[in-house]
This record gives C-alpha cells, structure tokens and sequence, in this order.
C-alpha cells in the first residue's frame, strides 16, 4: 500500500462520485460544480500517470475554459434556485438499465482481453518532444493535423458568432425610429 | 489493495463514460446534457493517456489525440453553447423536449 | 445510267409539290397551288412516258427480250456484306406500265380537282396530299428493294388516310379513314412478316437478287426455303402468302375488302385516283413483281386465284345491290381487282401459259382508264346532284350530255363489250383461266355478267330512269350548262379517258408485258368471245328491262330474292362480323383482360407501391420523434447489438 496506490483510489473515489452526482444533481449549479471536481479528479489522473503536460492542457481548457463557459450559460439561461424538472421515472430506469447492461458488457469484454503491458514505464514525454512532434513535417508529424484543428477552431468561432448574432430584420430599424 | 494499472484506469474510464451516457440519456436540460458529452470525452482521452502509458510509453499518439479531443470538446461545447442560448432567445426554455419542431 | 436523273425525277417532282404545297400552300399559293402541283406533275407525267417509249422501244430488249434495268441504286442501310437496303429505281415493263399509269391518272385527276375542289379552303393541302400520295406510288412501282417498296406502301397508305380523311369534320370519313387504315395496317404486319421470311431465306432484300436465288431450283437458298417448313406448310410459301396477304389489304381482296367502301368517302378524284386506278392495284402489282416466285409455290399461287374470283364474285352481287353510286363503284373496283388477282394465280411462265399474266397486267392498265373515267363521272354527277344516292338521280343525260356519253363508253367498257377496252383484256383473263382452271372461269364468267349488269344499273338510274325534280331548283336555265358539266378542267379528263378507254384495247400488250419478258402474241379467238359477251348483252338487257324507265319491278324482283338480296345489300355482313369479332370477342376477351390487367396490375402495382410506402411511412414516423435522447438511446442499442452479434454470435 504505497501512497500512489491511496492517491489512485482517492481520485478515482472523488472522479466517479462526482461524476455520478453531476449526472443526478436536480441543481443545475451544482451539477456543474461537481463536472468541475470530476474534470480535476481527471487532470489528477493525468499527474499521476506523469502526463503534466497533458493535466496542465486540461485543467486550462476544461476547468478553466469549458467549465466556466457551461457556468455562463447556465446564468444566463436559468433563474437561480431554480430546481431542474424530474424526468419520468421509467425513463431513467430504463436508461439505467440500459447504461448497465452495456458498462457490463464492455467491461466484461475489457477484462477477458490481455492487453500486453509494456514493464518499462519509466520515460515520459517531455514537453519539448510533444511540440516537436506536433510540429513535424516527417511521416509521424502531426503537423497536418495541427493546422486542421486550427481551421476547425477559426470556423467553431465563426459559426459561434454567427449563431449568437441577431438576425437583421429583429433589429430595430433605425428609420422607424426616426420616422416615429 | 491492489496496485493500481490499466485495468484499473479502463474501469474508471468506462464508468464515466456510462455515467456520461446515462445523463445524456435522463436528462431533459440542453446544458446538462452537454456536461454529460464533456463527460464522455473525458473518459474517452482517459483511456487515450492509459493505453499511451501502459502499452507504447515510448510513442506520442494518445498525447496527441487527447490534445486534438481537448481542441475539439472546446470548439464543440463554444458552438453548442451558442446554440443552446439562440434556443433559449426564440423558445424561452433549453428543454430538450421543446426543441421537437423539425421531427418530421 | 444516263437517264438516273430522269427517272429519279419522275417520283421527285410529285414530292416537290408536296414540300412545296404541304409547307407554304395554305398561306401563300392557296389559289394556285392546284396549277403548280398540276404543272408539276405534268412534267412528272411527260418524263414518265419518255421513260417508258425508250425503255420500249430504245433500250429495254436486248435479243427480244425485256430485261430488268437498275436505273440507279444507292445502298441506304447496310446491314452485313450481303444485306442492306438500298433506294434504287429498278425499271421493267410492269414498272414502265406502273409508271405511266400512275403519271397519268394522277394528271387527269389534278386537272379535275382544279374545277371539282374549287373554292374548297384546304385546296393546297388537297394538293399537296396528292403529291405525296404520287410521289410514294410513283417510288412504290420503282422499288428495286423489296424494304424500300414496303416504306413507299406503308406511305402510299398514310396519304390515302390523309385523303380519305381530308373532309374531317364529317365523322363518316373519319370513321372510314381510321377503317382503311387500320384494316390495311393490319395486312402490312403479313407483308412485314412476309418480307422478313422471304429475305431471311433468301439473304438479301434486292428484288432481282432474291427473285434469282428464290427461283433457281438448286441454290442454297431456295432449298433452305422450301425444307424448312411450319405446319407442313414450306416456309416460302408461308413468305409468300404473308406478303400477300399485305397485296390483298391493299388491293380490297375478300376478306380485307372491308375499308374500300367505306373510303369512298374522300373526295370523288382521289377516289378515283387511289382507290380505283393506282393504289389498289398496288397489291396486284406486288405478286406481279414477285411473280416468279410465287410461281414455285402452287399452294400461293392457288391462294392468289381463289383469293381472286372470290372477291371478284362477293363483289359483284354486292354491287348489284348498293344505292350509294361510289359505294357502286368501289364494289365494282374491288371486283374487277379480283379479276387481276386470279388471273396471276392461273398463270404460268413463258408462252402461251403466262397469258395470265400479261392479261392481268393488261387488265389493270385497261381498268385504270376506265375506272378513273367512272369515278370522275360519278364525281361530274355528284357534283351537280350534291348526293351520292341513286334516288336522287335519274334523267340526267340532257343536263350532263358529255359526262353521259363518256359514262356510257365506261360501262360498255367495263361490261366487255367489243371494240372497248375491257372487251380485250377482260377476254384474255378469261382464256387464261380456260385451260387448267374451269371453277375459276365459269364464276368469272358469271361475275362478268352481273358488272355488266350492275354497270348499267348504275347507268340507267343516273341518266335515265325517272325525271328527278331535285336538282331543277339549283339548275336554274342561266348556269346549267355551265355548272352542270364543271368546265373544261372537269371535261377534259373525262374525255381523255373515254378516248383511252376506247383505244387502250388495242394495244398490244402482250409485245410489252409479259412474265418471262419475250413478247408474246395473243391472238383473239373470236368464238370463246361469244359466251362472255352475250352473257354481258344479258346483263345489260335485263339493266335495261328494270331500270330503263322508273318502274316498280326491281323492287318486286328484288323482294323476291327475298333474305339473298337482303344479305348482298348488307354486303354479306361482312362489316358486322368484323365488328362482332372486334367489338364482341377481341374486345371482351383480349382488350377487357388487358384493360383489367392494365388498371389493376400494372396501375395497382404502381398505386400499391405508392400507398404501402405511405402507409409504412406513417407506421414508421413514430420513430422519428425528434426526441434526441431516443436517438442517442436507439444508437446505443444498434452498438451494442452488433457488439454481441460480432463478438458472441458471429465467430
């Protein structure tokens, strides 16, 4: 019982619980707090397996971007205090259920396949090797990649604003003013 | 206890994935249907990190994929985010039962 | 050839006044569209007898006998090496006699129609119909490709639908148009066949090619044709009596008769123009251009004749009894066709034996004048009495003094009486049938008995008989001369034929026309002549006893006949067992089945797609609710589905 071992099972205790909670909680807010602790209990994860660069990636994005992000809409979208409506009781028994059978049956498929761990777990990526790698122009490069993400982000945000902007003609029409 | 490795991260993964999924399912609010996919592809770049880790430590690939997931859950949850508020602006309500209008 | 030119000319001109009149006739021409298209043909006309005297007297016979001159021939549609249809002008004496039959009652005809048409409002497109109906019998006679004959016959039909039909805002001659063609239609499918047969057998379509291979007795070909057999019938009688059957509906042979009356519905000069003098006799024609190879099969050759003394005879009666005076002449036309068919079917090649044919060439040119010259008649007379029913007839001879003379030279023409024209060729279709065929001779010659009667029947009621008081309202003293006979455009046709209804007889036609080529002498035996001339005087003198003076005898002597008149003024009712066989069988057994099977299966197979997607549709649109959790819901589902199929059921 090594303090790696209590770390693991602790994040896993807080990722999973909050999780759960997040998915259940009648409070909108709330849900969205505990989709916060359940994003760290990830970026946990990330550091104890010694992907820094990847937990910084996504405590930045997720906690700090996305998360803060759902919390905007949700101000602006929901009066305060506000309980969110109960779905019908079959419903989530019957997604419950459903849920269940196919965790079981992944799970039941995850265990009975032999993944070959490799011993040496020693390296990490460093993060010098993950900006090279991104940036490579070689057969393994993703540099490609890279720059599609980049395109899909420029056009995300485009369509972003012209989804959030007013139609013209529910403008007030300055003439009419005028003309008033 | 046992000391934790893959099988123990795929565990954690696939049951955030299916909690993802169960509120994807149950839940009537756009916005906590969309923490629910936030869910999911967590536990999707979960398992990308633990099989980088544990079977091809000396490879970059699930670096890389979560890192283009991350960009992509950004892009996607900017954009359904400007959805979900134009929704609210015409409809006056994010309920996922009140945006049945196109079904046929 | 040198002369190409001027035999492609001879059909080309004809089609000129077509495109010219058909095109800018009713706008620009109306009025003198009936002078072109008259000018037009009558250069037609001079390089069709020019033809005809070189080919006669220049260049045709080499070593006495008549060859087969290809005037020119290009290759149309080439199918393989050995087969393709060609357009060619083949020319030999049939065609050269075609020819200036053709030319020349379609000239006299144009020149009638110029007073007869007068004022009619679609007179260009009168003419230019008739152009297209000379060009297409002018390029039918001059067909050296048995395909290319077949797309002129099928065009020589549509101009006569279109002239049958010309007045169509009367239903009886839109009915009659619809009869005539459908009725020859329906034959054309046996000549199709027929033709079909015969080039499938013989490998080529040219007419001399596949008279060559078809007739000499040791060829592949012709043994090919007559081994292969179809009910213990040879093929290349089956080809023969298919093409045939095409000739018949052409020419209103018993059973195919049916349309004939009815089209005299046209106007008078194209009845006499196509259904008396060319197109009718285009079926004679065929089995004369096809003539020795219908000589290799008895069984065709024997159904030509009785083909022919039947309709010959059917005809006859039924024309004895009709009222309607074009109806009169179409029965007549009909029967004296049968008399050209049979006396193919009797005869033979070479010499003597091949009368048969010479007498039915001979016969079919003699018809022409004189039947033409009745029809036009008949038209003068139609036109002054504005009826076509004997009824309103009778007395006419002072008003219609040069009709009435030329009308009384056609009868005795018709009947056989010596020195006329149809005394001549009429005798030698007698004698040819003589020797081998009596059935056939003694029918033919009652049927030429009984034209002569019914001929003056018609005669009598329209020029003498009663005093009619119809017309003397309309033929107030100033204008009947001038209205009566039509002018000199109506006159001088008639005229001309009556000269060559005269004089035709003379010629001799057996120096010109005959089967194998080599002339052939005909002499005259004056004693066989007796019997079908006194039998002819018999018919005329009973036609004279009953319709001379307006009595009540015909009627008593024809209730006498009691249900056989009856029956032949009916004519047989053949029309209403064509209808009961339309209308009651065809329609109640193949066209209501096919109708049911139309609207129920074809349609409802149709409909039923339509409603059952529909219906599936909204069964299934439940599915689509547009709840997006469903969808998420179903998808799982499908997932893990295949999962387990994959991984546990499909291994």
């Amino acid at each position: 019982m090594t303090g790696s071992t209590i770390i693991f099972y602790l994040l896993a205790l807080l990722t999973l619980v909050s999780a759960v909670l997040a998915v259940t909680s009648r409070q909108i807010f709330r849900a969205a707090i505990y989709l916060l602790f359940t994003l760290i209990g990830i970026a946990g994860f990330y550091f104890w397996m010694q992907y820094d660069f990847i937990a910084a990636v996504q405590i930045i994005v997720y906690v700090g971007g996305i998360t803060v992000l759902i919390i905007f809409s949700i101000f602006l979208t929901q009066q305060a205090g506000e309980l969110l409506p109960k779905q019908k009781i079959g419903r989530q028994v019957f997604a419950a259920a459903a849920v269940f059978c196919s965790f079981a049956l992944v799970m039941l498929q995850m265990i009975n396949h032999h993944f070959t761990v490799t011993a040496d777990q020693s390296t990490t990526p460093t993060i010098a090797a993950i900006g090279e790698k991104m940036l490579a122009t070689t057969e393994d490069g993703y540099a490609l990649p890279f720059e599609v993400v980049s395109i899909l982000l420029l056009a995300a945000m485009i369509g972003c604003i012209v989804i959030a902007m007013r139609p013209e003609d529910t403008l007030p029409n300055e003439q009419d003013l005028q003309q008033k | 206890m046992i000391t934790p490795g893959l099988y123990h991260i795929l565990f954690i993964s696939t049951a955030l994935f299916f909690i993802g999924m169960y509120g994807f399912f149950a839940r009537k609010n756009l916005i906590t249907m969309l923490m629910s996919i936030e869910l999911i592809l967590n536990s999707v770049n979960l398992n990308f990190i633990a099989f980088n880790k544990y079977l091809w430590p000396g490879r970059l690939d699930g670096v890389f994929f979560t890192i283009f997931i991350i960009a992509i859950a950004a892009a996607e949850a900017a954009v359904a985010i400007a959805i979900i508020i134009n929704l609210y602006r015409s409809h006056k309500s994010i309920d996922v039962e009140q945006t049945e209008e196109m079904k046929y | 050839m040198s002369n190409a030119l001027q035999i492609a000319l001879i059909p080309l001109l004809p089609l000129a006044a077509f495109v010219i009149l058909g095109l800018f006739g009713n706008k620009y021409v109306n009025r003198s569209a009936g002078i072109i298209a008259t000018f037009l043909l009558a250069s037609s006309a001079a390089l069709a007898f020019y033809t005809a005297y070189q080919y006669f007297f220049e260049y045709g016979k080499v070593e006495g006998v008549y060859q087969k001159v290809t005037a020119f021939k290009y290759t149309w549609l080439q199918f393989s090496d050995q087969l393709s249809i060609d357009i060619g002008a083949l020319i030999d004496p049939i065609t050269a006699m075609m020819l200036v039959v053709v030319t020349f009652i379609s000239l006299l005809v144009h020149i009638y129609s110029l007073a007869y048409l007068k004022g009619e409002k679609r007179f260009a497109t009168y003419y230019a119909f008739l152009g297209l109906f000379t060009f297409s019998m002018l390029g039918l006679v001059l067909s050296s490709n048995i395909f290319q004959m077949y797309i002129f016959w099928e065009l020589v039909g549509v101009s006569s639908f279109l002239l049958i039909g010309f007045y169509y805002d009367k239903p009886s001659a839109v009915a009659a148009c619809k009869k005539a063609f459908i009725v020859t239609r329906f034959a054309d499918l046996g000549f199709l066949i027929g033709i079909l047969v015969l080039s499938f057998y013989a490998g080529t379509l040219d007419f001399n090619t596949l008279i060559e291979r078809l007739t000499s007795l040791q060829s592949a070909e012709f043994k090919m044709a007559t081994a292969a057999s179809f009910m213990g019938i040879s093929a290349l009688t089956w080809g023969l009596v298919l093409v045939f059957i095409g000739g018949a509906g052409k020419s209103a042979m018993f059973p195919l008769h049916i349309w004939l009356p009815d089209a005299m519905e046209g106007p008078t000069p194209v009845s006499a123009l196509i259904h008396a003098a060319t197109m009718v006799v285009a079926g004679v024609f065929l089995v004369a251009r096809l003539f020795p190879v219908f000589q290799i099969s008895p069984i065709a050759m024997d159904v030509v004749a009785y083909t022919g003394i039947i309709s010959a005879l059917i005809a006859a009666v039924i024309a004895c009894t009709q009222t309607d005076i074009k109806r009169v002449l179409a029965y007549s036309t009909m029967s004296q066709i049968g008399f050209m068919m049979f006396a193919l079917g009797v005869s033979k090649t070479g010499g003597e034996a091949g009368l048969g044919f010479t007498a039915s060439m001979f016969h079919l040119f003699t018809h022409a004048m004189f039947k033409a010259l009745l029809f036009l008649g008949a038209g003068a007379v139609i036109h002054y009495v504005h009826s076509n029913e004997m009824k309103d007839m009778g007395g006419l001879r002072k008003y219609l003094p040069i009709t009435h003379i030329t009308f009384l030279i056609a009868c005795l023409a018709i009947s056989g009486i010596p020195p006329f024209a149809g005394f001549f060729s009429k005798e030698e279709i007698l004698l040819a049938a003589y020797h081998h065929y009596p059935v056939i001779f003694y029918t033919a010659l009652i049927t030429s008995g009984l034209t002569a009667f019914y001929m003056f029947r018609l005669y009598f009621s329209i020029f003498w008989n009663k005093q009619t008081q119809v017309h003397s309202e309309h033929s107030a003293p100033h204008d009947s001369e001038k209205h009566g006979e039509g002018g000199l455009a109506m006159m001088l046709p008639l005229i001309v034929l009556a000269m060559a209804s005269c004089l035709a007889g003379f010629i001799h036609f057996g120096n010109f026309v005959t089967a194998d080529g080599k002339p052939l002498t005909t002499a005259l035996h004056l004693l066989f002549s007796v019997a079908p001339v006194v039998l002819a005087l018999a018919g005329i003198g009973i036609a004279t006893w009953l319709f001379l003076r307006q009595n009540d005898s015909p009627v008593k002597y024809s209730n006498k006949l009691g249900n056989l008149y009856k029956a032949a003024h009916q004519k047989f009712y053949i029309d209403e067992l064509y209808g009961f066989i339309t209308q009651k069988i065809i329609f109640n057994l193949v066209g209501r089945p096919a109708a049911w099977f139309d609207k129920n299966i074809v349609d409802g197979l149709v409909n039923e797609t339509g409603n059952g997607t529909t219906t599936l549709a909204e069964k299934i649109k439940a599915f689509q609710s547009g709840k997006v959790q469903q969808y998420a819901i179903y998808f799982l589902g499908g997932v893990m589905g295949l999962t387990v199929l994959f991984i546990y059921l499909w291994k």
